[in-house]
């Protein structure tokens, strides 16, 4: 369908939306005061300088993998589910409550951290879900009612924090008290990575890839997004389809908040979704909300977020820096589609 | 095709920005970093080079230690006070290099931990790892659980305390802290002795053992000197205590503690003693301050906290980490460093010396002079061996903790499991 000219045109505006999201965060160092090939090095040191580093690095990709494979979904329903870091925060919140619960009794662990991702999917699809009821029966657009209930979610983590699950003795937000260690998920000896939550990541990933690929169930959901209306008057269930949409995201979102519990903070904490769920909104723009793209994307997202660690130690510089760069590529992807598309259509 | 041409000249000058931004860095690679450095950077690694003019100075031997700070490093709280005892240590240690990283808490950095940026010091080269905070006990013991060979401090911590009650054996964890419980008295002594409403406001963290000792001390100090030195009745004396929920404000997570601190000052409470890591307290009693109100407050943590607003800073309670991490640093470096746990108290002799005392308190301008000799007084009785964790003194349920003329152990002191009788606020028991 694309011609060859304009599919140049088009790896031509990508490569010009990378290169002017990397000037524009140069020039953002340089107003820092930072020397920018110190900074770019560093963050390469800091990513892949270490096997650990590396390992760390898929440590974060998980859960973006995770978030991203489910907004892929939501995405190409044509649904904006911003509430997706709620979706996580619940799935955080019930993995903890169904290992706090199970804790004491004589199940084997293996059981426990089965039923808390069990638990966590579920709570990421009852939240997805209520996102998406709201939308289809109450006419509350999903990013409004995403937004107020990633609000609730954390003013719930909150409130468990400081009432109910609060430390014996303390009144911190810091956090629940930490798990067994027979509660942690199995890592690789000398590492944080924790195998069977990487693998189910890849998983998500490679199952949404499919879905939407190749199966009938995706066909559909893409018609959904392009049009809703013509998908209906085809006799598509829309309203099915966009629910179905939601809570596969909502279920790997829960996931993604089970993972954080049980294999990187061993507890509830106050930020348990560390904004995954927005970086993974990130990525699935800049993939133009192409499955194929997502990984890659979502590894080198991840990577920035590890390798920007050293920014402070060495060069006194925030390590937000980091996300400047992703969200100017974000931008500038977007901005070149647009000069694209209108120089294309003036053609 | 004239907006064709717009966007062609827009790529072109976007492009030009991108040409221009990229060779900018290589032309001038020496200038750029320079800014970044803070301020402070100590020079003095060489000592003063007289001995023997003729050898070029012996390089000293590099010594990096790392440091994971919970708030920013000039906060003027909990977190300069460490970061500054860092530059003490690399002033006395020729070759001592401090490396850190600040903000280490899950808000400002979503998706670490700290045992995870603990191990990027280490992989800078550090030697030492110093985590700052209570809210690192956990990533400190998961880093030492990974890491038994290299050697940590978890500043005011009690894992190798072996008569505590989360002790865990180590082969190199130390634990430090200063008695502040000492400073909280004297600040409380201060905000007594200033009060005219008999109402002491105190601005707190989060609740556990640590701040529930220090909240009771400064509650301590304010009785004793209410009675004693301002011959008041103690009784009419009200304290109260309002948490935030963590060492200092995150938006959304904690209560503000510039709101907590104006509740204070506008419902007649004219003393704010802080125990946050940050100086809303005196800020907001400024404010006020500037407003007409009679108010004073008492920051917390760190030696240079008046200086945001002196006008109203009765004095501060401040710790002095130098002397413990060079004593630290000299054992990592001699090869001695082993499983410790202190609890240091002030050098009496002079509790502001920065090479003997772990805390201190510097009086502020805004203390009457009538006020600055009694607490001096009051200073020199705790120095001759007051002490107020005395019996009787109940929880502040009423249930005793101690019976008359008992005197508090260590342990008692450090778990005390609820505020005191007389005390208002939350107390989250830990029985």
């Amino acid at each position: 369908m694309m011609k060859t000219s304009s599919r140049w045109s088009g790896i031509g505006f990508q490569t010009l939306a990378v290169l002017l999201a990397l000037a524009f965060t140069t020039v953002v160092m340089l107003i820092s005061g930072a020397d920018p090939i110190q900074v770019y090095q560093n963050i390469i040191s800091g990513a892949l300088g270490s096997p650990t580093k590396i390992a760390d690095i898929l440590v974060a990709w998980t859960p973006l993998l995770l978030a991203t494979a489910g907004l892929l979904l939501t995405f190409t329903a044509g649904l904006w589910n911003i509430g997706i870091e709620g979706q996580i925060t619940l799935g955080a919140i019930f993995t903890t409550w169904a290992l706090r619960l199970l804790q004491p009794t004589d199940l084997p662990p293996t059981l426990i951290m089965t039923i808390g991702f069990v638990a966590g999917a579920l709570g990421g699809m009852i939240w997805a879900a209520l996102v998406g009821l709201l939308k289809i029966y109450g006419n509350v657009n999903e990013i409004f009612g995403g937004l107020g209930l990633n609000f609730v979610a954390t003013a719930l983590t909150i409130w468990l924090i400081f009432g109910p699950w609060k430390r014996p003795g303390v009144g911190s937000m810091s956090g629940t008290e930490p798990f067994p260690l027979e509660l942690w998920l199995p890592t690789l000896s000398g590492f944080r990575l924790s195998p069977l939550a990487l693998a189910m990541g890849i998983i998500a990933i490679a199952i949404v890839y499919i879905l939407l690929r190749g199966t009938y169930f995706g066909l559909r959901l893409k018609a959904v997004g392009r049009n809703g209306r013509a998908a209906f008057l085809m006799g598509i269930p829309t309203t099915r389809y966009m629910l179905m949409a939601f809570l596969l995201c909502g279920l790997m979102a829960g996931l993604a908040g089970a993972t954080q519990v049980l294999a990187v903070y061993h507890r509830l904490i106050p930020s348990i979704s560390s904004g995954y769920g927005f970086l993974g909104m990130m990525v699935a723009m800049l993939v133009n909300y192409q499955a194929l793209w997502a990984a890659p994307v979502a590894l080198f997202f991840a990577a920035l977020n590890i390798g920007s660690i050293q920014l402070p130690i060495v060069l006194k510089l925030d390590s937000s820096l980091s996300g400047v760069l992703q969200g100017s590529l974000v931008l500038f992807v977007l901005l070149m589609d647009g000069v694209r598309r209108r120089l294309t259509r003036n053609q | 095709m004239k907006s064709k041409r717009i966007w062609f000249v827009l790529s072109f000058v976007l492009l030009l920005t991108l040409l221009m931004s990229a060779c900018q860095p290589a032309a001038t690679p020496t200038q750029a970093p320079q800014p970044t450095q803070p301020p402070a950077e100590p020079q003095p690694t060489q000592p003063p080079a007289e001995p023997q003019p003729t050898q070029p100075p012996a390089e000293p031997e590099e010594f990096i230690f790392g440091m994971l700070l919970v708030g920013p490093y000039n906060d003027r709280g909990w977190s300069q006070a460490h970061y500054d005892a860092g530059l003490y240590v690399e002033e006395k240690v020729p070759g001592a290099k401090l490396i850190y990283i600040d903000k280490v808490n899950p808000a400002d950095r979503p998706g670490t931990t700290p045992e995870q940026l603990a191990e990027d010091l280490l992989s800078k080269g550090a030697k030492l790892i110093i985590f700052n905070s209570d809210d690192m006990k956990d990533g400190a013991i998961n880093f030492a659980r990974a890491h038994p060979d290299v050697p940590v401090i978890h500043a005011s911590g009690d894992t190798s305390w072996k008569e505590g009650v989360n002790y865990i054996e180590f082969p190199k964890f130390g634990n430090t802290m200063g008695r502040m419980e000492y400073g909280k008295m004297i600040a409380g002594c201060a905000a007594a002795l200033t009060t005219k409403t008999g109402q002491i406001g105190y601005l707190g963290p989060l609740i556990n053992d640590e701040t529930r000792r220090l909240t009771a001390s400064a509650y301590l100090g304010a009785k004793y000197c209410y009675e004693k030195y301002a011959g008041k009745n103690p009784a009419d004396l009200k304290f109260k205590v309002t948490w935030i929920g963590f060492w200092f404000n995150i938006p959304g997570f904690t209560a503000d503690p510039t709101q907590v601190a104006d509740d204070f000052l506008n419902s007649g409470y004219d003393v704010v003693i802080s125990g946050i890591d940050t100086t809303e307290a005196l800020v907001q009693a400024s404010k006020a301050r500037a407003a007409g109100k009679e108010v004073w407050a008492i920051p917390y943590d760190y030696e240079g906290a008046c200086a945001e607003a002196p006008e109203v800073c009765l004095g501060v309670p401040y710790f002095n980490w130098g002397p413990a991490y060079l004593r630290a640093v000299e054992q990592v470096k001699a090869g001695t460093f082993q499983s410790y746990f202190e609890w240091l108290g002030p050098d009496w002799t002079d509790i502001n010396n920065h090479d003997t005392s772990a805390v201190g308190f510097v009086f502020g301008d805004a203390l009457s002079a009538d006020a600055k000799a009694n607490v001096e007084k009051f200073i020199a009785e705790l120095a001759g061996g007051l002490n107020l964790f005395v019996g009787p003194l109940n929880y502040q349920d009423g249930t005793p903790f101690l019976a008359e003329g008992e005197v508090a152990t260590d342990l008692q002191v450090w778990y005390l499991p609820q505020l005191l009788e007389g005390m208002e606020g939350q107390s989250v028991p830990s029985e």
